[in-house]
């Protein structure tokens, strides 16, 4: 391990738990412009987290100690998460502990965990959300996985840090197996990070909601801990999804230069990914809940087809 | 002067091999279950004695399996049975994972079952022992066994040991049936092994494994001795459609008897699919390897979206073993695809995912097993909609459940995931099978088993989350007692097990490294012994995973936010009711059900249930509303197949008149045919 990489590897967590709420400002800033509202200010996101952690935290009288755990669990996932997924830099001495399965299998932790948490206190809308989210986990998974492997196969490696390095450095021509994972890796998001066409982050209806039924029986600093967690975990996925489709611009090994511009790079195309996120779900409406494990399995489906392109055209 | 010989020099002269000792712990179960039988009622004896020394046993067993992995084959010849045609044991390092499984199994199930026996199982405590005991005994020597002989003799002696301990409970009728169908496809599949045996002889005549290991069969021979192992094996481990009696067996068994059948005899048959086509056979073809992964794979899949809808905890494990079985397959399948075209390191990779899973899944289905006969002690509830809230009242069963859940559920760091994260690193790297066909299939394959292993962690939020979170469904649950020390040793055992195979990969794959050398002729030691705590199968560019430093990631993070928040802020906490949304007329009973958690999985599988709904009409008085989920095969295979039994059956009872005239005019015609044959 290299100090460069230590420093790397403690300068993108901090740098992911400091811009992640920042991150979901900057949409909320957007989509608001966009629907003709005035925008509440870039950093609201700070001050709810401050006034949540602030505020004592009530839990249910015959709540178990996982519910009051799990919040720290799904913290720790995603901050471990945001560790190993290469954004500023390739050089990550974490990054070998997990690669794509592994980071797959991380986000399933966080969910199985919420989910038993939201079934912990036995209210009926608890446990409604448990088994809504873990009906879009169990296709959003396969299929997240199905896209990592599209781009696996290209580089021959399931080590993050190395397939960024490999497309990095591929020729600028396009890859078919590639576009259509990114197809599915969009929809996939969008239904993982609770967004518009599954689920409306703004809302509470009880008909729809799905990680607000989850997170009902929070509050307090239990609360914030898994809004930031929300936050965390979009963040880790436009950094999986800039790290695959757009990878050009993160530093490698030896390279200080390079990690002290990947930093605005990286702010630059967050900023233009969240934009887009939040023309998206503002361009689109919400889809009844009937309808979403067929929205999964298209994504499930468009990434199997990635895949068999890749080894159809030989990569 | 002569020497004098003493029985304390004799048993220093004669050097003791592992295998004589493996055979000293199988005599010890035998002596524990003949005492069992002369002290069938004797409760206290049964269960505070003879079970925790079984245990031990299983100790020594593990020991002694551990050591002889790295060791060379030994073998013995015992002159019991037939004059003329004595037992041939053998102990290489194949018989020896196995036994090593057997012996880490047994020490939890025996000292959770010394807790667990009571009065009124309907089988006395000292009969259950000595059927326990003998069943233990006789899995060791189906693994040590070396001639097809001493192979079906044990292998029986499984069957029928385990019949009688599945009917522990014989006045209920439906364990009457589970029971009997069981013995009945055990048997089925016995034949198949029978007949496969005599195909691998090869007309010798000479029944032994090394003779059949000598043999050249011919592609055809060898075709038709793997799909009767297959059948064989297929049929005692629950491979589809031979599954049928797997949902009725584990239920109406006592828990630690399902935990020793899902956890240690399924896996015999694993044994013997690999004894067979690796070691008997050793050329396998392609095609071989593709069966093994269609049929692996249908039955992973159809295992899991049937698991996901069961509301009977135990049919839900049961269905979940059979995914398991099925996920077995489709690695043994592609080790066969790798070894037929000549891969041996990828073949050796697939092989390890294999063995690490079935040391996985005997650890965490096991937990899950005996936790359930902790919760069925508890509340004398299998039913998933009359549980709820045990964590409450139950929390080291609870707790110890949770690891073997998110064991379970194949989620990092915990042991289920290793073997699915070889499993699929083995399927990456296939793309470079000479055939495009096979190549084409990769990707498939391994969407359909990131979908199996997605589900499986539905199924088991379900399972955990229905039985032990929420509010109990029914007022007696609130009187639930936690499990008694022995039961919690035992689980705490079984929970270690999970732990170790989830955290040391590295250090497990070196120690079962032989298996595979002895296997497909290559080990992956070297590779993997340099990453230290990382699991490296290649090269760290290509692929790696370090669960210890993973599980340390989140307790860190977890640990600095829990000290952080209480440094920044404050770590006040009131408890309160929990919010109601503005209806206080919430009870438990509105919480969601088992049905209700399974119905998204009813309606996107819908094709692979045989369903019958009942609707209510909006007029009625006493609406009724009443769903039942069924299996196609029943109605596909085995009832039309009863049927034809059954006419058969008819047709040949019309001989039977019951006049004694008629059956004297049996006799005569028989006797003129016979004699106008002979005359010729």
């Amino acid at each position: 391990m290299t100090g460069l990489g230590a420093f790397s590897q403690l300068l993108e967590i901090v740098m992911a738990l400091l811009l992640a709420p920042l991150l979901g400002g900057w949409i909320n800033q957007w989509r608001a412009w966009l629907q003709n509202r005035s925008a509440p200010g870039l950093l609201q996101p700070y001050r709810m987290l401050h006034k949540l952690f602030n505020k004592e935290s009530v839990v249910a009288e015959h709540a178990s100690p996982l519910f009051r755990g799990a919040p720290y669990i799904v913290f720790g996932c995603m901050a471990l998460a945001c560790a190993i997924i290469p954004t500023l830099s390739t050089d990550l001495p974490l990054s070998p502990a997990a690669d794509a399965i592994a980071l797959v299998g991380l986000f399933a932790l966080a969910r199985v965990f919420i989910s038993l948490a939201a079934m912990d206190v036995g209210t009926s809308f608890g446990t409604l959300g448990a088994r809504r989210e873990m009906l879009i986990g169990f296709l959003a998974e396969p299929a997240l996985l199905m896209v990592l492997f599209s781009a696996s196969l290209i580089s021959k490696s399931t080590s993050l840090t190395t397939i960024v390095e490999t497309l990095a450095h591929r020729d600028l021509a396009i890859y078919p197996s590639l576009a259509l994972a990114g197809v599915a890796f969009t929809m996939v998001s969008l239904a993982e990070n609770a967004r518009v066409p599954v689920d409306n982050p703004a809302t509470h209806l009880e008909l729809t909601m799905i990680h607000e039924a989850l997170i009902l029986e929070y509050s307090g600093r239990h609360l914030a801990l898994l809004e930031w967690a929300a936050c965390l975990k979009l963040f880790a996925y436009s950094c999986i999804g800039l790290a695959l489709f757009f990878p050009w611009g993160i530093a490698e090994a030896e390279a200080p230069l390079a990690l002290l511009l990947a930093m605005p790079v990286l702010i630059l195309k967050l900023a233009i990914g969240g934009a887009l996120l939040a023309l998206l779900e503002t361009l689109s409406a919400k889809m009844r809940i009937f309808r979403v494990p067929e929205f999964l399995a298209t994504a499930f489906l468009l990434a199997v087809i990635g895949m068999l392109v890749n080894i159809l055209l030989g990569g | 002067m002569p020497p004098i010989v003493t029985a304390g020099g004799l048993l220093a002269a004669t050097r003791w091999v592992h295998l004589d000792w493996v055979l000293l712990v199988v005599a010890a179960w035998l002596l524990i279950a003949v005492v069992g039988v002369f002290a069938l009622r004797r409760l206290t004896l049964v269960a505070r004695v003879l079970f925790p020394v079984g245990g031990a046993g299983g100790l020594a067993l593990l020991g002694i399996a551990l050591s002889a992995l790295q060791g060379s084959p030994e073998v013995a010849v015992l002159p019991i049975g037939l004059p003329q045609l004595p037992f041939h044991f053998r102990l290489d390092s194949l018989s020896a994972f196995f036994l090593m499984v057997i012996g880490g199994i047994s020490v939890g199930v025996s000292a959770f079952a010394a807790g667990y026996f009571r009065k009124g199982e309907g089988t006395p405590p000292g009969l259950l022992a000595f059927e326990y005991h003998l069943f233990l005994a006789s899995m060791v020597l189906v693994v040590l066994a070396d001639d097809a002989y001493a192979f079906m003799v044990m292998w029986e002696t499984m069957a029928l040991s385990s019949f009688f301990l599945v009917t522990a409970n014989h006045r209920i009728v439906e364990i009457q049936r589970a029971g009997y169908l069981y013995l009945l496809v055990a048997h089925i599949g016995a034949i198949g092994i029978l007949l496969c045996f005599g195909v691998l002889q090869a007309n010798s005549g000479d029944y032994t494994f090394a003779n059949m290991r000598a043999q050249q069969l011919s592609p055809f021979w060898a075709s038709l001795a793997f799909l009767l192992a297959l059948f064989g094996f297929g049929a005692k481990a629950g491979i589809l459609p031979l599954h049928v009696w797997l949902p009725e067996a584990h239920p109406a068994a006592p828990s630690p008897v399902s935990a020793l059948m899902s956890g240690v005899m399924l896996k015999t048959a694993i044994y013997g699919v690999l004894r067979v086509l690796f070691d008997l056979l050793q050329t396998p073809i392609w095609w071989w390897g593709l069966l093994l992964l269609t049929v692996g794979l249908a039955t992973a899949l159809f295992g899991v979206v049937f698991a996901a809808v069961q509301v009977d905890m135990k049919r839900l494990l049961a269905y979940s073993s059979i995914e398991n079985i099925g996920l077995l397959f489709s690695g043994i399948g592609l080790a066969v695809l790798f070894s037929a075209y000549g891969m041996q390191p990828m073949a050796a990779l697939a092989l390890t995912a294999v063995l690490y899973h079935v040391a996985g899944h005997a650890f965490f289905k096991s937990l899950l097993f005996v936790g359930t006969g902790a919760v069925l002690h508890a509340t004398g509830e299998r039913n998933l909609g009359k549980l709820g809230g045990l964590i409450r009242y139950m929390p080291w069963v609870a707790w110890l459940m949770l690891l073997g859940v998110l064991a379970s559920a194949g989620l990092p760091p915990f042991a289920g995931f290793v073997s699915e994260w070889l499993l699929l690193q083995s399927f990456l790297f296939s793309p470079g099978l000479p055939s495009a066909f096979l190549n084409m299939l990769i990707p498939v394959v391994a969407a359909l088993i990131a979908l199996i292993a997605a589900l499986a962690g539905y199924t088991m939020v379900k399972f955990f989350g229905v039985i032990f979170l929420g509010q109990p469904r029914e007022e007696r649950l609130a009187r639930a007692h936690d499990a008694s020390g022995w039961e919690r040793l035992g689980m705490l055992w079984l929970a270690a097990g999970c732990l170790v195979l989830g955290l040391c990969p590295v250090q497990f794959i070196a120690v079962i490294d032989p298996v595979t050398q002895l296997l497909v002729g290559v080990g992956m030691g070297e590779a993997i012994a340099a990453g230290n705590w990382l699991l490296v199968p290649v090269a760290i560019e290509r692929a790696s995973y370090g669960p210890a430093i993973f599980l340390l990631g989140v307790a860190a993070s977890f640990a600095l936010a829990f000290l952080l928040v209480r440094l920044l802020y404050h770590g006040r906490l009131r408890r309160a009711a929990p919010w109601d949304c503005g209806y206080p007329w919430q009870n438990a009973r509105m919480q969601d059900t088992a049905e209700g958690f399974g119905q998204p999985i009813r309606q996107i599988f819908e094709p692979f249930f045989r369903m019958q709904r009942e609707l209510p009409s909006p007029f009625d008085a006493a609406p009724h509303y009443r769903v039942s989920v069924g299996d196609h095969f029943w109605h596909w295979l085995y009832l039309p197949l009863a049927a034809l039994v059954e006419r058969l059956a008819r047709l040949i009872g019309l001989l039977q008149q019951g006049r004694i005239a008629v059956y004297l005019l049996y006799s005569f015609v028989t006797l003129m045919i016979v004699l106008a044959v002979v005359k010729q």
